[in-house]
């Protein structure tokens, strides 16, 4: 059984905080596909297109055939172990400070031999699954638990460097009024959130979510405008050295085209939430962060933006929408690049219509509030980098990948 | 077609050098290059245009290769070889030396393999070692050759009941033939105590299973028999050679190297049997590998090393003398220097110039050189058999 993870202690002001530091990060271009794999959570490796030979390390020629056609393609996950090391010692600043740290070499199904971290419950020659992660440095790797999960193996404190379980990590989540807020909240209680930190802003506006958070337990309030650059900044110097994970689910959609209906103030109030205030928390609340990620087993980890699947492809049914969306996505990317070196991971999910009441129009499959925070939740505990959820945002994706004209010219909701 | 590999005849190998190993040197490559060219000038009597051909082994002379040593050194040699293959470096350059005078494109060639190391060096070596390297294995602990090693040795024991008293013996006898090298990094007597109880590195290989990294350099002379008897300089013959790159790429965790492939037709080209050589020295940056060319050179059978030394003294005083000089585990991994040490022990045994003990009445050693790790396995194998020249 994993080693339970060590409840959080009150901080000891006389000991030296551990400075962050990231796992070696140069990689091949070849090894940069591994990457766009880990980020959506797939487990592929290149295969030859001509013999059909698996690839590992990635390459650009088979090893077999000389073939240089070789495609990206989801393969079996399972292995053997067949030898293991506890390294004791390390060239890496970044290993060394996490010593002991636990490798495996694995020999895979799909038949290359990869060499793995490896979870504290692996038994040497026994069957193994693989799941492609992204560590601190922002790079996949490949890592190895058993194959059949074990009791406490997210307490793991290896893999809990490439993974953002929320249980024992305080969590704030930016927007407390609306319901996909209440049921983040919720599901961060249920999954063992030591704190969570809710904002809400226009105190003057009542809200039967935030009345409901208010009864969660280890949950409270705080007075939060991302609109407002003083409120961001005051929030981030009384919680931010706290803020473990943080969920940024601003949210203001009206409908409404372009040309057809000019509507300039709401345009100006989704830039302002989504793109603006986006821009605000990172600038409080990301130096902060950026600095605790080396904090212990508890230290501040990961970044998750809720956006529209709207971000990656304009709904002219919802134009200033999906332009803000897509301001506020560019602008993540910027947010991973510069978190990356501090060791904080920025994860996207992309949602479809959610079943609220300002997309009452918008036709069904609509997501129900909950299902999306327990898809956050598991793309938190996986570490995926792009959460993509429900059928519309899978569509919007995949219909992206085939041809991107098409779907510009066609979509609508 | 059936076409018999030359023999390495008229072949002359002599002239061994080694320039003292540092723990950490603020000299460059070529300084350590330099100095040995400049020992080997020495110790042949001749001038530095006499020789018309370099083997150059190094790491750490990056942004140059063998080609910008020759400008530093102000010297134009007619035939000029890099070899990148680190510790398999030392095998390789000698055949490749031996049939370029064979053929008459060179008449003295100078084999070279050197090293520095400054405090960053290893680190800074390891963490840009080779793609595969940088993509698959260094993001994984950081542990460079202890860690991917340890993943052999831990295999090798469990598979073959190998226990860590046999990679003890080896280590311990070992030592005990370093003790009169004056550079040899570590100088004092080992034990099976101090050897078990080390701290541990990366499971299950401790401190006394690993080198340190090093600076130092290692080189010789190949020229024909005529010229080397005409310099009076005690020479060695080649009585077979083998090289082999990426052997057994199926195997899903290498237990068992390019030797393998190649070692009937190195013993075929000799003549001679395993059972024919005085003395062995085996590539050593970690037990384990000598193991697996004990078996793969065919003193036992795989998986038989551990069984094959219990009744075997190592050192030089015993029935099966290995690494004569103390290996890399002694005195140190002076980087490609390491791949050449094995080679110049043997000539320095063979031709009566050594720098520890002597082993009596030697007439045929092996050597055996193994480079490269990379990503998950070592890549590069070679050995040779050397033999006693007639003065």
């Amino acid at each position: 059984m994993t080693t339970p993870l060590s409840k959080p202690k009150r901080k000891d002001p006389t000991k030296r905080t551990r400075i962050p530091s990231l796992p070696p990060g140069k990689r091949s271009r070849e090894a940069h596909g591994l990457t766009a794999m880990a980020a959506v959570g797939r487990f592929a490796l290149q295969v030859c297109n001509e013999c059909q030979k698996v690839q590992y390390p990635p390459r650009q020629i088979c090893s077999n055939c000389l073939n240089d056609k070789l495609f990206w393609r989801d393969v079996n996950n399972g292995g053997k172990l067949l030898a293991e090391t506890k390294l004791q010692h390390s060239n890496d600043t970044y290993f060394r400070d996490r010593i002991p740290w636990r490798l495996g070499i694995v020999i895979a199904d799909a038949g290359p031999s990869i060499v793995a971290h490896l979870g504290e419950d692996c038994i040497r020659d026994q069957r193994v699954r693989m799941s492609l992660s992204i560590d601190r440095a922002g790079n996949a790797v490949i890592t190895a638990r058993p194959e059949k999960p074990t009791q406490l193996e997210e307490d793991d404190v290896q893999l809990r460097e490439m993974a953002f379980n929320p249980k024992d990590r305080r969590v704030l989540i930016v927007d407390g009024k609306t319901e996909l807020g209440l049921r983040i909240a919720e599901n961060m209680v249920a999954a063992g959130a030591r704190d969570v930190f809710v904002g809400s802003a226009e105190p003057w506006r009542s809200s039967s979510y935030l009345d409901k958070i208010n009864d969660l337990e280890r949950t409270s309030i705080y007075s939060l405008d991302v609109t407002d650059t003083e409120s961001v900044k005051e929030l981030a110097s009384m919680i931010g050295d706290k803020v473990e994970i943080l969920v940024n689910n601003s949210y203001h959609l009206r409908m409404g085209g372009l040309v057809d209906k000019f509507d300039i103030n709401t345009a100006h109030d989704e830039m302002e939430i989504h793109y603006h205030g986006l821009m605000r928390l990172a600038a409080f609340f990301g130096p902060i962060m950026k600095l605790r990620s080396a904090d212990g087993p508890h230290g501040a980890s990961a970044w998750l933006n809720v956006l529209s699947a709207y971000a990656l492809i304009n709904n002219p049914d919802l134009a200033t929408y999906s332009a803000s969306q897509a301001a506020a996505l560019s602008l993540s990317q910027c947010l991973r690049s510069e978190m990356a070196a501090g060791g904080i991971r920025v994860l996207n999910a992309f949602t479809g219509p959610i079943e609220d009441e300002w997309q009452q129009i918008a036709p069904p499959p609509k997501l129900i509030p909950d299902t999306v925070a327990k898809r956050i939740i598991k793309g938190l505990q996986d570490g995926k980098e792009d959460i993509i959820i429900g059928a519309v945002a899978e569509e919007i994706c995949a219909r992206i990948a085939e041809n991107a004209k098409e779907i510009e010219r066609t979509i609508k909701l | 077609m059936d076409i018999t590999r030359n023999k390495y005849d008229g072949i002359a190998v002599c002239a061994p050098v080694t320039i003292p190993y540092t723990r950490y040197s603020l000299k460059s490559s070529h300084w350590f290059c330099g100095q040995s060219i400049a020992a080997l000038i020495k110790r042949a009597k001749i001038k530095k245009e006499a020789i018309d051909g370099f083997c150059i082994s190094s790491f750490t002379l990056s942004p140059d290769s063998a080609v910008g040593l020759m400008q530093h050194l102000g010297t134009s040699p007619r035939w000029l070889d890099h070899i990148p293959m680190g510790g398999a470096s030392g095998g390789v350059a000698l055949r490749r030396a031996a049939r370029a005078v064979q053929s008459g494109d060179a008449e003295i060639v100078a084999c070279v393999g050197a090293d520095t190391n400054h405090v960053d060096t290893f680190r800074n070596t390891i963490a840009t070692f080779s793609q595969f390297a940088n993509d698959a294995v260094y993001p994984y602990g950081s542990g460079g050759p202890n860690s991917s090693f340890a993943f052999l040795t831990d295999y090798y024991m469990r598979e073959f009941g190998a226990k860590r008293e046999d990679f003890g013996k080896l280590c311990i006898a070992q030592r005990e033939n370093a003790l009169p090298v004056k550079h040899a990094m570590m100088k004092k007597p080992l034990n099976m105590d101090d050897y078990i109880n080390a701290r541990t590195i990366a499971d299950p290989i401790r401190l006394y299973d690993c080198v340190m990294p090093c600076a130092g350099a290692e080189g010789f002379l190949v020229m024909s028999i005529e010229r080397a008897k005409f310099l009076k300089l005690p020479y060695t013959q080649i009585l077979s050679t083998i090289e082999r790159h990426n052997a057994f790429p199926d195997d899903p965790i290498q237990y068992r190297g390019g030797w393998a492939i190649d070692v009937d037709e190195f013993y075929e080209q000799a003549g001679l049997g395993p059972k024919d050589m005085d003395l062995v020295q085996l590539y050593d940056d970690y037990p384990v590998i000598c193991f697996m060319q004990i078996e793969d050179l065919g003193f036992c059978d795989k998986g038989e090393a551990s069984k094959f030394i219990k009744d075997k003294d190592l050192t030089t005083k015993g029935n099966f003398p290995l690494n004569t000089s103390g290996g890399q585990l002694s005195q140190g991994q002076a980087g490609a220097g390491g791949g050449f040490l094995g080679v110049v022990e043997t000539i320095r045994q063979l031709t009566g110039e050594v720098l520890g003990y002597q082993v009596d009445n030697v007439q045929n050693g092996l050597v055996s050189c193994f480079g490269m790790i990379n990503y998950d396995r070592g890549l590069c194998t070679s050995a040779a058999i050397l033999s006693k020249g007639d003065l």
